[in-house]
């Protein structure tokens, strides 16, 4: 059942990515309620995921990148 | 006093991402904000020579991209009469009773200050991903912003999951420690 802290914020990474299985969050909540560190953590964790949820980040594909790069380099 | 060089070999590892998401916000249209991307890079190239080393290689880039930014808009708005916005009032029967204001209002739009602050937390969080190692930074993005699975990622990039999680623990202990200064 006790899990540590390493462990904790790993589960805690992949829970971001909805990649942590339902076992291991109810662990991980288990070890929140006596860790502070962790807890601290793991707010941060889901603060800088809604905000990236928020911020509607963008980015190119790495095919345009390639492209982009090839095109580049022709010039240069 | 030159301190700062151009390095062209590596501008769309590192300022492609930025620049896109600049642009993006601006036209907001990919395709557009993509070749916008890749004008700024070109007139980077052709106008190397006058960069005096001021200023920061991006910083140099985002002052073009501005201009090519306003370019656009002076390019489409010469074509005369596109412009402008044709609505038939209650031409739905479905939105009779309406206010024609009503119908203008874009159901999706947020308030204008959140639109804002969503525009510049984006660009502090690139501004915080860009400072992250190479690798580091282009695994989060791939998690992050293209919601790629882990496996995905593994294969493209060749490492083992294991590997993965620690990159992006990594990089959500910096980007947390670095928009806590640069944001909050």
């Amino acid at each position: 059942m006790k899990i540590s802290c390493e462990e904790a914020s790993s589960i805690c990474d992949k829970s971001q990515y909805k990649e942590a299985s339902f076992w291991d969050i109810f662990k991980l909540r288990i070890h929140l309620l006596y860790c502070k560190a962790c807890k601290a953590y793991s707010k941060k964790n889901s603060e800088l995921t809604s905000m990236c949820d928020r911020a509607g980040l963008n980015m190119l594909s790495k095919d345009d990148k390639d492209q982009m790069k090839r095109d580049l380099e022709k010039k240069l | 006093m030159a301190v700062n060089e151009l390095h062209p070999e590596n501008w769309v590892d590192l300022y492609a991402d930025y620049l896109f998401n600049y642009a993006i916000t601006r036209v907001s249209d990919a395709e557009i904000a993509k070749d916008l991307v890749q004008e700024t890079f070109y007139a980077g190239l052709n106008s190397s020579k006058n960069y005096k080393g001021d200023a920061a290689e991006r910083t140099w880039l985002i002052s073009i991209l501005k201009r090519k930014v306003i370019d656009h808009y002076r390019k489409i708005n010469s074509k005369k009469g596109k412009a402008e916005v044709r609505m038939n009032y209650s031409s739905d029967s479905d939105a009779e009773g309406d206010w024609l204001e009503q119908q203008v209002a874009d159901p999706f739009s947020r308030d204008g200050d959140n639109v804002m602050e969503n525009e510049e937390l984006g660009l502090a969080i690139q501004d915080c991903i860009s400072k992250l190692p190479q690798k580091q930074a282009l695994v989060f993005k791939l998690k992050t912003i293209q919601g790629m699975s882990t496996e995905d990622v593994c294969n493209e990039l060749e490492i083992n999951p294991s590997n993965l999680w620690v990159m992006i623990h990594r990089a959500r202990t910096a980007l947390m420690g670095c928009l806590n200064e640069n944001w909050f």
